[in-house]
């Protein structure tokens, strides 16, 4: 018997993997009994850490000042660099640059919503409070937000260790591209910009940390999902040998999709707040600090060209990537790069593929593991250049598929980059979608709609699903001597382990970190076909813990590895543990070993089911009688797996990088119609052909597609992580960061076709990030075809599509005046202009200006104004727009001053909501009657937390405030005193006096 | 994202509420439903000192149909709004737009006053109070009084309410009957505000359209009839007298087109319901 053998069919009937056994799951997750971090409860004691964030995408710290914060009663700490440098090393950075990546701001900001000082209190209420009392002085810096403009030998330096933006630039050649592109007959381009989106997961970001002083060791428990190769790179951080960094997992996590990667950075500053408080540290992410600054997908600038037979054969690729990880390279980026190395080609065989791969820094969140990993960006370029070369050569974009795919014959079938294709028949998939997908109805559809001059259209997409990552593959980011100078890097090291407890029960631990998907359930049906049980007999713990459990590097759950490296690692467990079970069985039984079955909870004759023991009592045997085991065998109760596949071998001496064991295969059809009147996307069909391998739950493969999918469908048409030109993050809330729900998903058809892998010990592959990288491209392929469109942005809106859709637009009417025109640097900003007109001459407005008695009656809600000089004024004000108020410090500066007739005043705040800077003219012009007219106009650019969670009023409300400002110099220089107006005075006062603002 | 420090006051009567605003004046808020106002404090955009719940005050759980018309107070949420018995006869635009109306989570805790007291420019009720001849009855300490909802709404979440006052009811005159009503809306998400919304209006020849979304307050126009040749130029002028704005959802551009488009469909659909 060994992993080879057939799964045995238990007590004669079918095996139950395969099957769609209800989730033992569920029951708990249903009825809010779940254990999720932040419902286990803290160590007596606990205090609770709260992350004062940057308000500046990009800016030099002049000071922080914590003194009011830590007067506060209750406010144990407050850390800022110099606490957190004092305790840590930088973490690791993954490529050989002289660039560090701290959890807590250095010298300055490069994005905003960088930690810059962690409040540790009683409670979370008072760590905010306090966090208000902190005052931070920014010196703002430009920032660089494209990853094109990050190249520009002008641009704005995020790190000075690296002078530019550039932290890596790689080229590779695989066969020779240059003589298939000066040999083929026609050259194809695409020019992709791929946005930033991320997965969201429901539970944030949760830790609590604990020093012990007597064992000089951290215990952390957080809701981290792996790779635990960043044990590695937290126990380095914190200067302690590994054995000193004890991990730990909660029982249930709400979501990940590779986000909670992202959780290590925090553990680092925990622990370290831990240490210097002496007490656990719990800190619970909230919602605007996951969107604003917890990680995402990278966001990428993708040039691909393909050399293209006269039948749509592609001979060569030529790829250049520029890779966008935001403000810091945190591990293990550039790894998103590199996850897709070997799978280049896609699902095409493609001999001939040159690449560039660069990776830039900007001034944007940190980027790392979202589900997809580095394949939407891959996917959407690859497949978007498929539909033009079949459009610029007049082809159908099936034929253009069929003729490049993988033939059936050719598996295992190693790429020109280095993957090792398990398994598949793309062709047969690809027919059998077209078949059963209804195809022939959709192109009937398509042809009586645009007969009847709708906008329908068909999009496909052939993409071919990579998992269970190879963990040497990012050193390909490494030259080939700088690799051997490392030392090698490779494999995947699944573990599981089955034991059987003196009652005979079986329990399986796994290191896997589950997040809702259902690895119990799965693990006992796969552990009970070997061992002849009931999957409710079986007890699965899939909680981590890093001092007692069996782990490696690769151990956690990413790369889509559950099914074809954690369950098969517990298959081979639960399959070593029943020879050994046969072997004791044997002698009780007079039979020899291999003719011992497991069935139906016996262990028995086969062929002879009345000669049989019942499984409890053999498997119990070794607990009380370890006496009579069979000479020479060791245990019988616990066996631990650790399985790595030899196919993962390190990246070889010319870059070809084997980057994933698995490959699946996906062919999606989507059908689209867009609503001439609203421009509205509508998803007609969309069919999702899969091969997975081997399924082992159905039910499950369905819910990991429909997951996929959706999260796809948000990428497609709503999320995006929008910055402002000025580095400001704009989407803090799920009212302007758009995941679809229930409503927006339409119903899937869901295919499969099955080629096991013969690398697994299942024949499962990974089925868990495919349409998130396949789906994107397929509904913009689909959209491109409907408006005709050559170039399509995701996410695609029905405002981006309103130019395609609408004929052009009248004229505006001359009373209209522009309300948003291009700044001085010609981006977007707020801007705008208004007049007043007052009884009084400019001299006296001239001196109301220029006084700090009268400027406090004027500037909006002024506390107190400071003179720094003559023309530099410093004030405290609240301001706001309906219930919406916050402090701000306000700085005034009057420039160019001509008395008494124009002046430039720029002013800028800075607050606990967040910051603005803007400049204006101000013209005093005299009237005949001995009055003035005031006129000005201004640029302003709001950002900070008002920006990130209010960005769709926010315009709007700096409207409001600098009218304010404007409608109390005309007060006030009519005589309307020191006194403040309420808002409704003052909007009376401004229709009266004619102001616009 | 945790409030700071304020007193709860949970008021028994109507009194009571209005004493706490002479009393704090600007520091306090009133809460109803809480859909907009606890997000604000959770982020700390508001910071009120004192907030009184006027949940629990009988006097403003009234919501009555008669035949003047529909008075809702400051108590009802907007589920039992959309609970009442023949809405969709007597106020047919009412019963069309409920359900955009967020989520049917945020529409069981939200109250219809509460929307109209925080004016938010993309929000539903206060385009459906504007459309429908709305008036917004307020109450201080010292005294009541009644604006038409055209005062009311002053801008971006401004009103014409004093800080000493508050919403005590808000009433809807009853449909004449014959009178033709369409309610429109497109948003990036069903739930999310407005990118534009519209309600039409259809009474005799008078033709009505009110547009939420787009300028800091919801607008109304009259406008020609359906096929009545100058109606196309009058859209485009409304469109572009609203001043939209580009956002991250939406570009002006966009928001005027479908003021033109969606509003023609808007208003032809009152024009055919009306008898």
């Amino acid at each position: 018997m060994n992993a080879e053998a057939p799964l045995q069919a238990n007590g004669g009937t079918a095996p139950w993997t395969g099957r769609s056994l209800p989730r033992v799951e569920d029951a708990a997750l249903l009825t809010g009994r779940g254990r999720y971090i932040d419902d286990l409860g803290a160590p007596p004691g606990t205090l609770h850490a709260a992350i004062l964030r940057s308000q500046h995408g990009h800016a030099r710290i002049e000071s922080i000042d914590a003194t009011r914060a830590l007067a506060l009663p209750g406010v144990e700490a407050v850390l800022t660099r110099d606490d957190i440098q004092a305790l840590t090393t930088s973490l690791v950075v993954g490529v050989k640059a002289p660039v560090e990546c701290w959890p807590i701001a250095t010298d300055r900001v490069r994005y905003m919503g960088e930690p810059v000082a962690v409040v540790v209190a009683r409670d979370r209420y008072l760590a905010e409070d306090a966090m208000d009392l902190i005052s931070v002085r920014y010196a703002p810096l430009p920032p660089v937000l494209d990853p094109r403009a990050a190249l520009a030998p002008d641009a704005p330096v995020l790190h000075e260790g690296l002078r530019g933006n550039l932290a890596s630039d790689r080229s590779f050649r695989y066969g020779d591209p240059e003589a298939a592109f000066a040999a083929a007959p026609h050259r194809v381009s695409v020019v992709i910009d791929y946005p930033r989106n991320a997965c969201t997961p429901i539970e944030t970001y949760g830790v609590v940390a604990e020093y012990e002083p007597g064992t000089q060791s951290y215990d952390i428990l957080a809701n981290f999902q792996g790779p635990f190769s960043i044990h590695a790179v937290i126990a380095r951080a914190l200067k302690v040998p590994g054995n000193r960094l004890r991990l730990r997992t909660p029982r249930d996590s709400g979501g990940s999709f590779g986000v909670k990667q992202g959780v290590f950075p925090y553990m680092v500053l925990m622990a370290a707040a831990s240490r210097i408080t002496g007490r656990p540290v719990k800190w619970i992410e909230d919602r605007l600090e996951h969107l604003a600054a917890s990680t995402c997908a990278t966001n990428r600038a993708t040039q691909l060209d393909a050399a293209v037979e006269a039948d749509g054969r592609i001979t060569a690729l030529a790829w250049d990537q520029i890779e966008d990880c935001g403000a810091h390279l945190r591990a293990p980026e550039p790894a998103t790069l590199y996850r897709m190395h070997g799978n280049m080609t896609g699902a095409y065989a493609v001999r001939n593929v040159s690449i560039r791969n660069r990776v830039v820094l900007t001034n944007k969140t940190p980027t790392g593991l979202n589900r997809g990993f580095g394949g939407p960006q891959v996917y959407f370029a690859l497949e978007r250049l498929v539909q033009r070369i079949a459009l610029e050569l007049g082809l159908d974009p099936l034929e253009v598929i069929r003729r490049n795919l993988v033939p059936a014959d050719a598996f295992p079938y190693r790429s020109a980059t280095g993957a090792l294709l398990d398994s598949g028949d793309y062709g047969a998939a690809m027919e059998a979608a077209l078949r059963d997908g209804g195809h022939e109805e959709l192109l009937r559809r398509r042809d009586s709609a645009r007969a009847a001059g709708r906008f329908y259209g068909i999009g496909y997409a052939a993409v071919v699903e990579p998992s269970v990552s190879n963990m040497g593959y990012i050193s390909a980011v490494l030259t080939p001597a700088e690799r051997k100078r490392a030392g090698p890097k490779n494999g995947a090291q699944a573990t599981a382990t089955v034991s059987a407890d003196p009652l005979g029960a079986i329990s399986v631990q796994v290191a896997s970190v589950p997040q809702g998907q259902g690895h119990r359930t799965v693990l006992a049906q796969v552990v009970a076909d070997v061992l002849g049980l009931r999957p409710e007999e079986i007890r699965v713990t899939s909680e981590m813990d890093t001092a007692k459990d069996a782990w490696s590097i690769a151990s956690g759950n990413y790369a889509s590895r559950f099914a074809p490296a954690v369950a098969g690692a517990a298959h081979l467990a639960a399959t070593r543990l029943r020879d050994k079970l046969a072997r004791i069985a044997a002698s009780g039984l007079n039979l020899l070993p291999e003719e011992v079955e497991f069935a139906g909870g016996r262990v028995r004759a086969r062929g002879n089911p009345d000669n049989a023991l019942p499984f409890a009592r053999v498997a119990s045997a070794s607990h009380w009688a370890p006496g009579t085991l069979p000479p020479e065998m060791e245990g019988g109760i616990r066996e631990t797996v650790f399985w790595t596949p030899p196919e993962l071998t390190a990246p070889t001496e010319a870059d070809e990088v084997n980057s994933s064991l698995c490959h699946g295969f996906i062919f999606d059809i989507c059908a689209v119609e867009i609503d001439p009147a609203t421009a509205g996307i509508r998803i007609d069909r969309y069919v999702t052909m899969h091969d997975c391998g081997r399924v082992l739950h159905p039910g499950m493969v369905a819910g990991q597609v429909t997951g996929g999918f959706a999260h796809a469908l948000g990428a497609a048409l709503y999320e995006e992580h929008a910055y402002a030109p000025d580095g400001s993050f704009q989407t803090g809330t799920f009212a302007d960061y758009l995941v679809p729900t229930a409503t927006e998903v339409p119903d899937l058809r869901i295919l499969h076709h099955e080629t096991p892998s013969p690398f697994t010990p299942l024949g499962a592959k990974g089925v868990g990030e495919g349409n998130c990288m396949s789906t994107p491209v397929c509904i913009a392929n689909a959209v491109a075809d409907a408006l005709g469109l050559p170039s399509i942005t995701l996410p695609v809106t029905p405002a981006r599509l309103a130019e395609h859709v609408f004929p052009p637009e009248s004229e505006p009417p001359a009373r209209v005046r522009p309300t948003t025109r291009p700044t001085a640097t010609g981006q977007r900003g707020l801007s705008g202009e208004g007049e007043a007109v007052v009884d009084a001459p400019p001299q006296v407005l001239w001196d109301i200006l220029f006084n700090p008695a009268t400027l406090q009656a004027i500037v909006p809600g002024a506390h107190s104004v400071e003179r720094l000089t003559d023309s530099h004024f410093r004030a405290e004000v609240t301001l706001g727009v309906g219930p919406v108020r916050g402090r701000y410090v306000v700085e005034l500066e009057l420039a160019e001053p001509v008395p008494p007739r124009s002046v430039v005043l720029t002013g800028s705040a800075e607050g606990g909501l967040g910051s603005g800077q803007g400049s204006g003219t101000v013209t005093l012009e005299p009237t005949p009657e001995g009055g003035t007219i005031i006129r000005y106009h201004y640029d302003a650019a709001v950002g900070g937390k008002v920006a990130a969670v209010g960005g769709r009023l926010l315009d709007g409300a700096a409207r409001v405030v600098i009218g304010q400002f404007f409608t109390a110099l005309a007060n006030h220089a009519s005589g309307g005193g020191a006194k403040r107006l309420g808002l409704l005075a003052w909007l009376r006062r401004l229709l009266r006096t004619g102001g616009r603002a | 994202m945790k409030p700071a420090s304020f007193d709860y006051v949970r008021a028994e009567d109507r009194k009571e509420v209005l004493d706490v605003l002479r009393r704090e004046g600007t520091e306090a808020r009133i809460l109803a439903g809480g859909q907009s106002l606890m997000p604000m404090l959770a982020m700390r955009l508001a910071r009120p000192g004192v907030l009184v719940d006027v949940m629990g005050v009988p006097e403003f759980r009234i919501l009555s149909d008669d035949a003047a018309g529909l008075t809702i107070g400051a108590g009802v949420r907007q589920a039992a709004l959309g609970a009442l018995p023949d809405l969709a006869q007597r106020h047919p635009m009412l019963a069309a737009a409920l359900p955009w109306i967020g989520h049917a989570q945020t529409r069981s805790r939200g109250t219809v006053c509460g929307s109209v007291a925080h004016a938010d420019p993309s929000a539903e009720i206060p385009l459906l109070l504007l459309a429908l001849g709305g008036e917004v009855r307020l109450r201080s300490h010292r005294r009541a009084r009644s604006l038409p909802a055209g005062e009311f709404f002053t801008g971006l979440m401004n009103t014409a309410k004093a800080e000493n006052e508050m919403i005590d009811s808000v009433f809807i005159p009853a449909a004449k009957p014959g009178v033709g009503q369409a309610f429109r809306e497109i948003g990036r998400r069903h739930g999310d505000y407005a990118i534009v919304a519209c309600a039409a209006v259809a009474d005799g020849a008078v033709l009505r359209l009110a547009v939420g979304g787009v300028a800091d307050r919801p607008m109304m126009r009259s406008l020609p009839q359906p096929g009545d040749p100058t109606l196309e130029e009058a859209l485009d002028a409304f469109a572009w007298d609203l001043g939209a704005r580009d956002d991250l959802h939406a570009t002006a551009r966009y928001r005027r087109e479908l003021v033109r488009r969606l509003g023609r469909a808007t208003i032809e659909e009152a024009a055919r319901c009306r008898a």
